[in-house]
């Protein structure tokens, strides 16, 4: 190093602006986050039961299984649809852009619990989606949108879809327009140059926003809670009662731990894909 | 913008999906201005009597002085600290603070659910010694939130912060200035648009925060996001209603202002 770059980086000043905010985290956070861990091998008895009873109780294999299978529903409807909305966003102008701008950033801004309780009227025995599907002679009778799976899946996808709309968005933009222009110009169609030319183009990036809303819809509890009516348990909402109902905090510690271990490994997973590591290293030259 | 044209039928699919993105916010509009006690569609008959309602009724008021507090709180301490943080990492750039930096992003990954568990176990711990920060007081839920908020205000800052020159500070220095003065005087008025950005975000984070709220509060903090939570829970209140037409309305117009802020931003 030379004695210039040694002149740049001689602050040590800076040090008192580093650190108050690691020290408050390892406080506040990590050292708590150790303590939960320790819970769950020591509440209510020492042992691994706790950890023995996730894998084995039948009850918490039917709520995983449902966590499972609902995150991976939400995670392909929702990116499909902000794909369909950032790809227009992006090759639209005027009104289109402005409308696209309002149903994704109103819904992202607004709070989790009033978009909540709009589905919940919507969806409503009498609500509107019934009575316009019986209006339209789709159906007879009403049918029971909330308090099931149903109602879960809608309220979630329509959570997910602007956090996918972003990151999709930023891989779209990594394409160049000038081969979507050449595809047109020597004779395809729009819809054979996006299946073709556009789409394979934004594989990460779709796989990117897959996982990020999978791993978003693992741990998420307010709209499950609210749109199951207590019918559609998952993993976060059986960790909430098994703190504040049943007060078997170490179970409830037990499964907050696994839940920590495969959120990781999709984090992982997900820089791995994105190259996420690598745009960062980049980034501080 | 790119000189590409989508074709006709991304556009026309485009319509149901936003349609979809918007129906659960319209639907609430009418049920506000029912006439009836219950929650209901409007038959010809319109009433503000719920909006009066938010009024009358104490605890909503309450409940949004309490969120107003505690958001503002959040808003300014989480700023504060990505801010020193983010400079800290950028002055020093050892292979320490990029560990320090995946540090600050951990309660950014983590379920939600899990970050609450955690905010309880350290809250009751905290209230044994020190009762006013502990479970279900007003400082104990600042600073749950200013550590679930803070993560997004330090990739605010560094982004920022990657972008501005750094032969900026570096003629400071050379001319004499100290860090702490060429923090204030000169790197400080480069990133305000991004301060303020951070603040907002952090401000609207913890305003509608809930999962981690429902953990750590009782009976003594009652959140807005909190009273509508109960109020959802238990016999739906059409108050809840108007009182979501209100923050509907809220939220437009700080998008809007959002909008105008970075539009004069992008015309300088």
């Amino acid at each position: 190093m030379n004695r210039v770059a040694a002149w740049v980086r001689s602050v040590p000043a800076a040090h008192w602006l580093l650190w108050p905010l690691p020290v408050l985290l390892l406080v506040f956070y990590v050292l708590p986050l150790l303590g939960v861990l320790a819970w769950s091998v020591t509440l209510p008895e020492p042992g691994l039961n706790n950890y023995l009873q996730v894998l084995t109780d039948p009850s918490i294999r039917d709520v995983s299984w449902r966590t499972a299978w609902v995150c991976m529903v939400v995670a392909v409807a929702g990116v499909a649809l902000a794909y369909l909305l950032a790809y227009t966003w992006l090759f639209s102008g005027g009104l289109m852009r402005r409308l696209i701008e309002l149903g994704v950033l109103l819904p992202l801004w607004l709070s989790v619990l009033v978009r909540t309780f709009g589905w919940l009227i919507a969806l409503r025995r009498n609500g509107i989606v019934n009575t316009w599907m019986q209006a339209w002679g789709w159906i007879e009778a009403p049918l029971e949108l909330t308090r099931n799976d149903l109602g879960v899946l809608i309220g979630m996808v329509h959570f997910m879809v602007p956090f996918a709309f972003f990151p999709l968005l930023s891989a779209m933009r990594r394409v160049d327009d000038r081969v979507l222009l050449a595809s047109r110009g020597m004779g395809a169609g729009a819809g054979y140059t996006f299946w073709r030319v556009f789409l394979p183009q934004t594989y990460t990036g779709v796989l990117g926003a897959f996982i990020m809303v999978v791993v978003f819809a693992m741990g998420f509890f307010i709209v499950p809670a609210l749109l199951g009516g207590g019918q559609v348990l998952m993993l976060a909402e059986y960790i909430y009662l098994q703190m504040f109902q049943t007060s078997n905090w170490g179970l409830g510690a037990a499964l907050s731990a696994v839940l920590l271990i495969i959120v990781a490994l999709l984090a992982g997973l997900l820089v791995r894909v994105t190259g996420l590591g690598a745009d960062f290293k980049e980034g501080d030259r | 913008m790119s000189s590409y044209r989508a074709g006709w039928l991304s556009r026309l699919m485009s319509l149901p999906a936003l349609a979809f993105m918007l129906l659960p916010l319209a639907v609430i509009v009418p049920v506000s201005l029912t006439s009836k006690r219950y929650l209901s569609m409007p038959d010809g008959e319109y009433s503000w009597r719920h909006y009066q309602a938010l009024l009358e009724e104490p605890m909503w008021l309450e409940g949004a002085i309490q969120s107003v507090l505690i958001a503002s709180f959040t808003s300014v301490l989480a700023t504060v600290l990505a801010m020193a943080f983010a400079l800290g990492v950028w002055y020093l750039r050892s292979p320490l603070a990029k560990v320090l930096v995946g540090l600050a992003m951990v309660p950014l990954i983590m379920p939600p659910v899990v970050s609450a568990m955690i905010l309880y176990f350290m809250e009751t711990r905290l209230g044994a010694f020190a009762p006013a920060l502990g479970y279900d007081t007003v400082p104990g839920v600042i600073l749950a939130h200013v550590v679930l908020v803070v993560p997004f205000g330090v990739i605010g800052m560094m982004v920022a912060l990657g972008q501005l020159d750094r032969r900026l500070e570096l003629a400071s220095r050379g001319l004499g200035a100290g860090i702490w003065r060429t923090v204030f005087w000169v790197l400080l008025p480069n990133l305000k648009g991004a301060i303020a950005a951070t603040a907002l975000l952090g401000f609207a984070l913890s305003w509608e925060e809930i999962t981690v709220t429902l953990f750590i509060t009782s009976v003594q903090v009652n959140t807005l996001p909190r009273q509508i939570w109960s109020g959802l829970r238990d016999n739906v209140d059409p108050s809840v209603a108007a009182l979501s037409v209100l923050l509907i309305g809220l939220t437009m117009l700080v998008l809007l202002g959002r909008a105008i802020f970075s539009a004069r931003r992008a015309e300088h």
